[in-house]
């Protein structure tokens, strides 16, 4: 729980000199409280406080990376319960389970998978980050050496065993890599908090299915000096687990709640009996709190759903998703192919791109920047006027790849038409339809002229 | 010390709606809670799945996987509509009444509308009759249905702004469900239920469609209005809010380009069946954890992904 105002203003040096911009010591404490200034604004605050009042102020979620380079996955440091609060942040890292007693074919399927399965969309690539690799026997010497191989993939790691000995070993080994050491539980915290200390790497814990269970890790675990935890509560039912997730975010953000203030492991794989089942649990948990996510195996029919839904509930509410601005070539078009132009709102882009490419007609859609705004509020708004598109038309490059004259607008845009053919003289501009579904229609009854 | 979970306070309810008539009707709604919160709050109705059909031949636009199930009935809307109910267990049967479409075959109303009446003849289940969002052609249409189908109960979709003096007349004349539509966007969601009241449409006869965005494709937007809508219902007193939800997602989803691609097209993208599957259940589950309380679904696999889904978190 945060301090009271009364508490950080024990903490001031109380002089009353009104630079922070408030005129008394206590006013400044109590705006602290509640959030509403910054203490860098006092110059005189000791160092003693400072540590104090940010420890105070930390994220009421720890943000945790595990793993480094490329496919390092940082998860925790949510500040919202729902999305449309302000945003979600940090995507959950989806994993697949490797063991030591699989066999190498195996194994190297689903290497060969994680590194096939990546997609490109709105400018991001969609893949995997992770492997979780188990040890099945105790045998310090084959885990290791599988978590290494399975490191030289760039994928962050996630070591699971519970034996002490060999996590020690594989821990040790690949330290530099951060993985994710998989779990303390009640009958070996010390073991694994000291290693954990020790190798420098982030740590899970397992529960015994309570919160109480998981409360007692962390706080042992936090008095040993482990910063970076993540939380595994044991539960393997969907409801229960549902149930603990919301109670854990609530208790993060609504309590300030330090023992639970921490990202969440869902072992999806012990949860459904086959991959399908297993990527609706996976669903469940990116829609509901999970930060890491662990499934028995990496499939493309899985994985690509899972990137859409991972994308679309972590998209800022505030901030649309963007194609970029250009010339795009859909059904190889030639120079005798119609030109199309809308905003670069992504799911105006999404839909009339794939509109087209439905028709079969070859074509040009020309995705002009509207900083995200769909073509009837960019035109409201005059960012979709008859000279920004003129302008775009005209420097786009597009004239060099056509031998016709004719420039196709959305329907919603028809009010531009006149003000464009002012721009691109010569050019016959042409509206179109006002909606997507009409797009392939219209071209195939029409041609340029 | 034991640990004490923070507990939501809720103040309102969603009311319940029944869809249908006899031993088959399905009532919705009545949650005190957020959806499978029922660790704080009461969740009387579990969501349901309904399942749709098509009133013209869908061959042309939908993908193999899609029409697999339903090879032999495709072109043929009651013996569609009983594979739908004996085979695949539908409890809800939605009639998508795509062969009205101005923009393609165009039928007339009376031609849809008798269609509609042979399907809901047909079988027990509730029916929800889904249009082609023109103001005009679904009201001729949505008029037909209602008169011939009076006493059955039907839910009409979708009642929008410009066609709800129309269809929801019709709905209060003939004594059925008005599904009241709106663009993602809560105020106007509550607006046209205002209107609708002020019709004189009563409060049991309403389920709300907040417009459905498929997986890619404006999932986020239809999530995040559900969570809001229910938040105002449950938690606000919004009581113009306090309806039942319902997403048309199959329809959306199975229109997307990735949920279609073979694996001739797109051997990157895995096996089409089970990707076309998941995208479509994943959408679903997405939404009912939201809020919604039906879902209209297309695939049986898919459906019986989220039945299963369901009856875990109940």
């Amino acid at each position: 729980m945060g301090l009271t105002g009364i508490q950080i203003f024990k903490l001031l040096p109380k002089t009353n000199c009104g630079e922070c911009g408030v005129p008394t010591c206590l006013a400044f404490a109590m705006n602290l409280a509640s959030g509403k200034a910054e203490l860098e604004s006092c110059p005189y605050v000791s160092e003693e406080a400072k540590e104090k009042l940010a420890a105070e102020s930390a994220p009421p979620i720890r943000p945790v990376t595990i793993g480094t380079g490329d496919y390092a996955v940082k998860v925790g440091g949510e500040t919202v319960l729902f999305r449309h609060e302000k945003t979600f942040v940090n995507q959950p890292g989806l994993a697949a389970l490797v063991s030591t007693d699989e066999d190498a074919a195996s194994v190297d399927g689903k290497i060969e998978r994680f590194k096939a399965a990546q997609f490109e969309r709105v400018g991001l690539n969609l893949r995997a980050e992770m492997f979780a690799v188990k040890d099945a026997s105790g045998d310090a010497g084959k885990f290791s050496a599988l978590a290494k191989k399975m490191a030289d993939t760039g994928a962050s790691l996630i070591l699971i065993s519970d034996n002490a000995e060999a996590m020690k070993a594989a821990a040790t080994e690949l330290k530099d890599k951060k993985p994710l050491i998989y779990a303390a539980s009640a009958a070996n915290a010390d073991a694994f908090g000291a290693l954990a200390v020790e190798s420098g790497c982030p740590l899970a814990v397992k529960g015994d299915g309570s919160l109480e269970s998981v409360i007692g890790l962390t706080e042992k675990l936090s008095g040993m000096g482990v910063k970076d935890i993540v939380i595994d509560t044991g539960t393997r039912d969907l409801k229960k687990a549902f149930e603990e997730q919301i109670f854990i975010r609530r208790a993060a953000l609504k309590d300030r709640f330090r023992p639970l203030g921490f990202p969440t492991i869902i072992m999806a794989n012990e949860m459904a009996d086959d991959l399908m089942n297993e990527s609706l649990v996976a669903a469940t948990f990116i829609a509901k709190y999970g930060g890491l996510i662990v499934m028995s195996d990496f499939q493309p029919h899985s994985l690509f759903p899972l990137f859409l839904d991972r994308l679309n509930i972590y998209t800022d509410p505030q901030r649309p998703m963007t194609a970029e601005q250009g010339i795009y070539e859909i059904n190889n078009p030639d120079e005798n192919s119609p030109v199309l132009i809308t905003c670069n709102f992504s799911l105006t882009y999404f839909i009339v791109s794939s509109e087209i490419e439905a028709s079969r007609v070859p074509a040009y859609l020309l995705v002009q920047d509207t900083e995200g705004l769909s073509v009837m509020t960019a035109w409201a708004a005059g960012k979709f006027s008859g000279e920004s598109v003129g302008t775009f038309f005209n420097k786009c490059g597009i004239k060099d790849k056509i031998k016709h004259k004719s420039l196709v607008i959305p329907g919603y845009a028809a009010g531009i038409s006149g003000e464009l053919e002012e721009e691109v003289p010569g050019y016959n501009v042409v509206v179109g339809p006002r909606e997507a579904s009409q797009i392939a229609k219209f071209l195939k009854s029409w041609k340029p002229e | 010390m034991a640990f004490q979970p923070t507990k939501q306070i809720y103040s309102g309810k969603i009311r319940e709606v029944t869809l249908g008539v006899g031993d088959k009707a399905v009532t919705v709604g009545g949650k005190t809670a957020y959806s499978f919160h029922s660790f704080e709050g009461e969740m009387p109705n579990p969501p349901r799945v309904a399942m749709e059909i098509w009133d013209k031949d869908p061959s042309a636009d939908w993908s193999e996987t899609a029409k697999a199930p339903f090879a032999g009935v495709l072109s043929d809307p009651v013996a569609w509509a009983k594979k739908c109910v004996d085979e695949y267990g539908a409890e809800i049967l939605v009639v998508q009444t795509k062969s009205a479409d101005p923009n393609a075959d165009n039928k007339s109303a009376a031609e849809v509308a008798a269609v509609v009446k042979k399907v809901a003849d047909a079988v027990d289940v509730p029916i929800i009759v889904w249009g082609v969002a023109s103001h005009e052609k679904d009201t001729e249409v949505m008029k037909a249905v209602a008169e011939q189908c009076s006493g059955k109960r039907l839910a009409l979709s979708p009642v929008e702004e410009g066609d709800y003096k129309q269809i929801g007349a019709a709905c209060l004349g003939y004594k059925h469900v008005v599904v009241s539509s709106s663009p993602i966007d809560v105020n106007l969601a509550k607006q046209l239920n205002i209107l609708l009241g002020n019709l004189g449409v009563k409060e049991q006869d309403i389920v709300i469609d907040p417009t459905t965005g498929g997986l890619g494709y404006g999932l986020e937007y239809t999530y995040s209005v559900i969570e809001r809508i229910q938040q105002a219902a449950l938690t606000q007193e919004d009581d113009k809010l306090q309806q039942p939800m319902i997403c048309n997602v199959g329809n959306e989803v199975w229109k997307s380009k990735e949920a279609n691609l073979s694996a001739e097209d797109a051997p990157e993208l895995g096996d089409p069946a089970k990707r076309g599957v998941l995208m479509e259940a994943i959408t679903a589950i997405d939404l009912l954890i939201a809020g919604a309380d039906v879902v209209i679904l297309r695939h049986p696999e898919a459906i019986k992904l989220v039945k299963g889904f369901i009856a875990k978190m109940m």
